[in-house]
């Protein structure tokens, strides 16, 4: 079985966001990490190699730079890895992402393709399923568990107050939540491995079946009109106080508020 | 394609169980704004099995017209037969906006359809207008009127960005849930009503649905709540839980917590707040014993007060906070329920004196 699993680049956020003094992000103090939704896809895509046999692909789309993540990816127990890099890929959208790694995907042998949910940066959610659509295969989104059987996958798709176990025909996509496990650590001997390997690297030329018009900032049907780091609302009324004073201060606050 | 043959302001009316969730009522409201702005109408798309009855009540919240799949196909949400219909509709009716709930279904069927027709999808958008892209003029290049304007935060909600699709049709938003407002029920209000039939050809891409399995409890929906009491890891433990219950109860509020709380298992996965999580705006937002990283802050913040009790007095829950006690959670949440229901006592007591007798 061949199993390509798509990871993003992003800034580490968790629990360590840093601002500057007038409350923007401060982007340059942040860790570039394998986004978690992703990583949960790897850590899924490894179990199933465990269990049942497979190679895996990591495929990024970045800058050059991004050859860290998939270094990581490698260390793990990923057996090959692709960096999509070509300056004319910048700028792209979720169309001209989703796009691009479709292009790079159809160059690949595949049974299965997972990609996380959402990145933490772009919070969109939606180049997974638009993969699946450029290449004509189904998709399962919010994956909590997924299983193999024969030909096809079993997988459990997460809804709001339920979740559905679906069979799906491979070839197939599945966008991976990161509740689905906990990603294993790299090992020393894969981190040595890891940067003895060659990460292949491919640009605009080696993506199969696209057009230029649907790549990059131009080939994005979306476009941005105004960006703004969000400032801040100012610090509120923050009191340290024993158990006494904290009640009576609240109950003047809520009291005030008419909210008793 | 023509661009000004696309015309109408659509909305996706998501059902589950034959039942109108929400979003479709909060969508209908923000349409009709959009329409009225474009001097078009509104039009909901309903599909499912066995829904024709639902389509008065979307009339009632503002529908001019109501585009009804009805089919076997549709009974449960898949995928690809949604997928189909919706894109059926598109090719056939040419709408100017489509709106899809940025719900677990929505983001499923959204970005799929987007591709299929080969348009832009903007995720989770928060605010949605007409306008002109560029929002200025530049030289050299033409400005368009008119456009739909769809804003999002980004970055866990630390970066806010206007995105606009001024060269493809439709232009596709989802929005998120609990952010706009439905309009007041119209009673009798009727909506032209046309049925639509995209044929359905089962082929690789309909997955089967093996089971469905619902969540056991009785699920409250948080983002309806006016008041919440919500925890995080620092409450300690599910037991301690019980604490924020009763605060909540003396409130008239309802309980909801962090991501942390449901990794442990201590609550149910439908009252986590939060970017993987639900967002919510209600009147009063407690966080308590919840450190208020970003992933947490971009569900709650927009609450109108928020009340946040918590030890480590560095926690960045304080940053968002209209007031912050530095101070420990299991001796202040008990004396405080004592206090407000003292004090509801007492107005009970002038009021209404049996109301808390027991």
């Amino acid at each position: 079985m061949k199993i390509v699993v798509c990871i993003k680049q992003v800034p580490d956020t968790h629990g360590g966001v840093k601002f500057n003094p007038d409350g923007t992000l401060d982007r340059g103090a942040m860790l570039a990490i394998i986004n978690p939704d992703d990583k949960a896809g790897l850590e899924a895509a490894l179990r199933l190699k465990d269990e049942y046999g497979a190679e895996v692909t990591v495929l990024t789309m970045g800058l050059p730079k991004a050859d860290d993540v998939l270094r990581e990816a490698m260390a793990m127990g990923a057996d090959k890895s692709i960096l999509v890099t070509d300056r004319v890929l910048g700028g792209a959208d979720t169309w001209a992402t989703s796009t691009t790694l479709a292009g790079a995907i159809r160059n690949l042998e595949y049974d299965l393709i997972i990609t996380g949910r959402q990145a933490i940066d772009g919070d969109t959610a939606q180049v997974g399923p638009q993969i699946s659509e450029h290449l004509n295969i189904p998709v399962i989104s919010y994956a909590q568990d997924i299983k193999m059987d024969g030909d096809s996958v079993i997988v459990q798709r997460q809804f709001d107050d339920c979740y559905h176990v679906l069979r799906a025909k491979m070839p197939c996509l599945i966008t991976a939540l990161s509740e689905l496990n906990v990603p294993r650590y790299m090992t020393p001997g894969g981190i040595f491995d890891a940067y003895d390997t060659e990460v292949t690297v491919w640009g605009r030329a080696d993506l199969k079946d696209v057009d230029d018009a649907n790549l990059g900032l131009k080939g994005s049907p979306t476009k941005i009109a105004k960006a703004s780091d969000k400032v801040r609302n100012a610090k509120g009324d923050i009191q340290k106080l024993d158990t006494a004073g904290a009640v009576t201060y609240l109950m003047e606050k809520l009291t005030e508020k008419h909210i008793i | 394609m023509a661009l000004e043959e696309y015309r109408g302001v659509y909305i996706f009316a998501q059902q589950t169980n034959n039942k109108l969730d929400n979003i479709a009522f909060e969508l209908l409201g923000k349409a009709k704004d959009l329409a009225t702005a474009l001097n078009t109408d509104v039009t909901a798309v309903l599909m499912g099995f066995g829904i024709k009855d639902l389509a008065d009540e979307l009339a009632a919240y503002g529908a001019d017209r109501v585009i009804v799949v009805d089919d076997s196909h549709l009974k449960e949400y898949r995928t690809e037969p949604y997928v189909h219909a919706l894109t059926g509709i598109i090719n056939r009716f040419k709408p100017e906006i489509v709106l899809v709930g940025a719900t677990s279904i929505g983001r499923d069927l959204g970005p799929c359809v987007s591709a299929r027709v080969s348009t832009g999808l903007t995720a989770d958008c928060t605010k949605l207008e007409i306008g002109d892209f560029p929002l200025n003029p530049v030289e050299g290049k033409e400005q368009k009127h008119n456009q739909l304007l769809m804003t999002r935060p980004a970055f866990g909600g630390n970066t806010i960005a206007t995105i606009a699709c001024p060269d493809n049709r439709p232009q596709m938003a989802t929005v998120r849930p609990g952010v706009m407002q439905a309009i007041a029920r119209i009673d009798g209000a009727k909506a032209v009503i046309e049925e639509f039939n995209p044929e359905f050809i089962p082929n690789h891409k309909y997955v089967d649905i093996l089971d469905i399995i619902k969540s056991a409890n009785d699920t409250t929906d948080i983002q309806q709540a006016k008041i919440l009491v919500s925890g995080g890891r620092g409450v300690g433990s599910a037991e301690n839980f019980r604490m924020l219950r009763d605060l909540a109860d003396a409130l008239g509020g309802e309980v909801s917590c962090s991501r942390a709380v449901v990794d442990s298992g201590w609550m149910p996965k439908d009252l986590q707040v939060g970017q993987t999580g639900k967002t919510v705006r209600p009147q009063v937002y407690f966080a308590i014993g919840i450190s208020g990283a970003i992933q947490h802050t971009a569900g709650m913040e927009e609450s109108d007060i928020i009340i946040a009790i918590n030890k480590d007095e560095t926690a960045p829950i304080f940053e968002v906070a209209t007031y912050g006690i530095v101070g420990d959670l299991n001796k202040i949440v008990p004396e405080l329920t004592k206090h407000i229901v003292w004090a509801h006592g007492e107005t009970a007591t002038s009021h209404k004196k049996t109301a808390f007798q027991k």
